[in-house]
């Protein structure tokens, strides 16, 4: 059966896709696409679904209700072992009894490649994650980050159309996190295969992605690139879930908004509504300088600083008591100052 | 096919289903014919069995000889739990916490006598028994199966003192508690799951026990020893009916442990599987 | 952090019972098998390697002894075939009934030896059920006399018996095997047959080796079932050392066959030992 419904650079297609547990339903309703050599990072809490949606393209698990579809035919009713996808798993699962060779031949042995090939590639797949001089290794005797190169290698020789990477870094301490993350993409650029990449840590899918797609509870909250996301959330769970966000609950009355004696013009419609304002956006203004245009402007009294290193928390409070977060790469300041933002970084969300 | 979250794979082969059927059908199929002729008129063999009838348990019931040789069974059950569990939890606490010299070979002294033949361990305590002029008894009974379940007592409560959080009893020290007070308050109750499993292991493995039991056996049979001497006079159905009544017992007691496991929140495989493997 | 008085209490108890009633009574054993017995029946306390020297020279204990291993292998064999893959089918296929089927594996365990052996008895005999069964059908016209009273029907309760005990260690081992390694290797394209051959197997060889010890072990020491299925042409080692503690009156020579069987035992578990550690790889 030919797919006609997926776009053309569409890899895989995931439509309707449901998934029940007993009562419990843990994906509802999902449609994703993947396009090729996309790095996309499927994002969510414990709990939102995200693993499961990674078991059913694995093949792990069977869809409730959707199908998925991948390269123009029908995925969901074969084995994982039909599937031309690969997974990294979280604990990486290398096989104890083989060596680091053995198990990354593994998939290419299954297959009856012949030896001289299995050799050459292994070595290469090996290469590329840096860990030749590991060939011969046994898996319990490596590091964590080792295993988790291992178990790239072991997934990507296989060259599979799609890559599936089960929070591979959350094991990993957090400077060697980062470092991963940014060989992880590196690696996906030159290999050229789409990755889809669970996480629960919003910076990482930020550092690492093409597209975000926003799990919460068994739904999609929001897909768009990294940019787009932080930006303009769509609603005040996603700009409360990635990076920090002032939520403001303000009144509209003929185009003006207010909230907490702050007042800015809108075009939104009159009635409550959410805005919300990233922290960076607002920043202490310098006594005496003329206010810049479209600008909202309000004292308040700084309650706390909250020393991050390359910048400063501050908490502070209006004159007409709206609690906010200011981000300032400022050093100095007093207990009660002037600050601002443009009107603009104002982001109307859904509650 | 598709793998479900319990890690099983469905879409089984046929062949792995008649397979299992066969070897259940193997290891029930001897007790269900037992059970079906205890009500046999005609004996323990023939087939089919015809005339089925009550009689045997009721002459079961009357047969003084039998029941006092149960009585006898309990006694030296109950005596063997208490000398095995009362050796084996000091014995689980040696080897878990304090080295000392001879440990090693103290750990695989003790688990011999479940590996070994049992009628080793029966003669060389029978051959204790005469150096140091004792007379055959019940007594020498106890000894004798004491000695041989000190080892399951040992390795189920040492993987119990192994699951057991540590952290309890150094808090309970720090909070001012002597070691005896940690003991009673802290440790002997986060083991209760494994002395009651050790004890009703214990108790079944007593009551059924016969190498060790035949050397040192004086006056008074226990019960398999009871049986076995009826066996060599000549089978009867009231013999099945024993069987039968045995194999019910055993039934409820292994239920009984296998509830208190599940229920206890251990794995039981891993609580099995560890004894099997100190053992092995 | 446990103090010296903790640690006495502790380990001397245990320590003073094991020596007396387990170090000893195997000392002893030891001892009388270096002595020999008076045709009047009296134990003399010379010291010498006769009994030893029988054991080699006279046929009869070699030739059961052999008998005994031959028997014991079976066992293990046959109990290996019949428990792996059970084992398997319960670890890996059995889905939600599997608490269930594990139960069924362990009640014949619990059921008392003897019970079990006895029933073998009544079934192989030649009045048994087996045969009255075979007539009634009429399969056969009489009794096949090869079913009791026969290394036969020795293997055949003995595998009945130490199947469970096979299967435990098996199934202990295989369940200590992490699922996601049985999805690695299918995601890595392997079939379920492939994944059994490639990872389940290997990972359970411990198991099986201390199942196989087991079994092997126990049976060879059996004493039960030869008497009371075995008949003469079925004797193994233990029922010529309990002849030899009763009837045949010669306690040097059967303690002196007690401490063979003894290191040959403990020889044999230090090798599989071994061998397990080898093969195991948590």
């Amino acid at each position: 059966m030919i797919d006609t419904n997926a776009s053309p650079t569409a890899l895989l297609s995931v439509r309707s896709v449901a998934k029940q547990f007993g009562k419990n339903a843990v994906l509802r309703d999902i449609s994703l696409e993947v396009a090729e050599g996309e790095f996309l990072s499927v994002l969510g809490e414990s709990g939102s679904g995200k693993t499961t949606l990674l078991r059913l393209i694995a093949g792990f698990e069977a869809c409730t209700a959707g199908e998925i579809w991948m390269g123009g035919l029908r995925l969901d009713p074969l084995p994982p072992y039909k599937r031309s996808v690969n997974t990294v798993f979280q604990n990486y699962a290398l096989f104890p009894h083989l060596s680091v060779f053995d198990n990354v031949a593994y998939g290419l042995r299954v297959r009856g490649t012949p030896a001289a090939e299995v050799k050459t590639s292994v070595e290469d797949a090996l290469a590329k994650v840096k860990m030749s001089s590991y060939v011969q290794a046994s898996p319990a005797k490596i590091s964590g980050g080792q295993q988790q190169r291992v178990a790239l290698a072991r997934a990507l020789v296989n060259r599979p159309k799609l890559l599936l990477l089960d929070e591979p870094l959350s094991a990993l301490d957090a400077n060697l996190r980062r470092q991963m993350q940014l060989e992880l993409k590196i690696l996906q650029r030159e290999v050229g295969i789409a990755f889809v990449f669970v996480t629960h840590d919003q910076e990482e899918a930020m550092t690492v992605s093409d597209r975000i797609a926003l799990l919460r509870a068994g739904e999609l909250e929001q897909v768009a690139t990294p940019q787009e996301i932080y930006r303009k959330p769509a609603t005040a769970y996603v700009a409360r879930f990635i990076g920090q966000s002032n939520l403001i609950h303000a009144t509209v009355n003929a185009g003006i908004a207010e909230s907490g004696g702050l007042r800015w013009p809108t075009a939104d419609p009159d009635g409550s509504a959410t805005y919300s304002l990233r922290p960076e956006c607002i920043f202490a203004t310098v006594v005496g300088a003329a206010p810049l245009n479209n600008s909202v402007c309000f004292g308040a009294r700084v309650v706390n600083r909250i020393f991050q290193g390359a910048a400063e928390l501050w908490q502070i409070e209006s004159a007409g008591g709206l609690r906010l977060l200011v981000k300032t790469s400022a050093k100095n300041g007093s207990a009660e100052m002037e600050f601002a933002f443009l009107a603009e970084d104002l982001m109307r969300v859904k509650d | 096919m598709e793998l479900r979250m319990n890690g099983s794979i469905s879409g089984k082969s046929r062949w792995l289903t008649v397979h299992a059927t066969l070897v259940f059908g193997f290891l029930y199929m001897p007790i269900v014919v037992l059970i079906i002729y205890s009500f046999n008129r005609d004996g323990v063999g023939g087939f089919p069995p015809q005339n089925l009838t009550l009689d045997w348990y009721r002459q079961l019931l009357q047969d003084s000889a039998l029941w006092d040789s149960v009585v006898n069974s309990l006694i030296v059950a109950l005596c063997a739990m208490a000398i095995s569990i009362g050796l084996g939890l000091p014995a689980a606490l040696a080897l878990d916490r304090v080295s000392f010299p001879g440990k090693a070979l103290f750990r695989r002294l003790v688990l011999l006598p479940l590996i070994l033949p049992g009628i080793i361990t029966g003669l060389s305590l029978l051959m204790l028994v005469v150096l140091m002029g004792l007379k055959l008894s019940l007594l020498t009974i106890i000894l004798g199966h004491g000695t041989a379940l000190i080892a399951v007592a040992t390795t189920e409560l040492f993987a119990g003192l192994q699951k057991a959080d540590r952290a309890q009893e150094e808090a309970s020290l720090d909070l001012g508690a002597n070691y005896w007070q940690t003991f009673w308050r802290v440790t002997l109750p986060n083991l209760r799951l494994s002395i009651i499993g050790a004890g009703l292991l214990i108790f079944t493995l007593s009551m059924d026990e016969i190498a060790v039991s035949f050397f040192l056996i004086g006056r008074d049979n226990t019960l398999p020893l009871e049986i076995w001497s009826r066996l060599r006079r000549g089978m009867t159905p009231e013999i099945n009916a024993v069987s039968t009544i045995i194999f019910v017992f055993s039934l409820a007691m292994i239920v009984i442990w296998y509830r208190l496991r599940v229920h206890g929140g251990e794995d039981v495989t891993d609580v099995v599987g560890t004894a099997t493997e100190e053992i092995a | 952090m446990f103090s010296r008085a903790y640690k006495l209490a502790v380990s001397l108890p245990p320590m003073a019972w094991v020596f007396m009633f387990l170090l000893l009574p195997y000392g002893l054993l030891f001892l009388y098998s270096f002595w020999t017995v008076t045709p009047s029946q009296q134990i003399v306390h010379q010291w010498n390697i006769q009994n030893y020297g029988e054991l080699l020279h006279v046929p009869v204990y070699l030739e059961v002894l052999l008998r005994s291993i031959r028997i014991a292998l079976t066992v293990t064999l046959l109990s290996f075939l019949l428990g792996f893959p059970l084992a398997y089918i319960v670890s890996f296929h059995a889905g939600t009934r599997k608490d269930l089927l594990y139960q069924l594996v362990i009640i014949p365990l619990w059921v008392s030896y003897l019970v079990r052996a006895y029933a073998w008895k009544t079934i192989l005999g030649s009045d048994g059920v087996f045969n009255t069964l075979l007539q009634y059908l009429h399969i056969t016209n009489h009794p096949q006399g090869f079913l009791l009273y026969s290394p036969f029907a020795v293997v055949l309760t003995l595998t009945h018996i130490y199947t469970p005990f096979t299967f435990l260690p098996i199934y202990a081992a295989m369940e200590h095997i992490p699922r996601c390694l049985v999805e690695a290797s299918q995601d890595l394209g392997a079939t379920p047959r492939q994944t059994f051959w490639r990872v389940i197997v290997p990972l359970s060889i411990p198991g099986v080796i201390a199942g196989g010890t087991f079994s092997f072990v126990l049976s060879l020491g059996d004493f039960l079932a030869p008497l009371l299925v075995g008949g003469p042409s079925g004797i193994m080692i233990s029922n010529i050392v309990v002849s030899l503690f009763g009837a045949a009156y010669n306690w040097p020579l059967g303690a002196a066959i007690s401490i063979c069987m003894m290191v040959l035992v403990i020889a044999l578990l230090f090798a599989t030992e071994r061998l397990e550690k080898k093969w195991s790889f948590a």
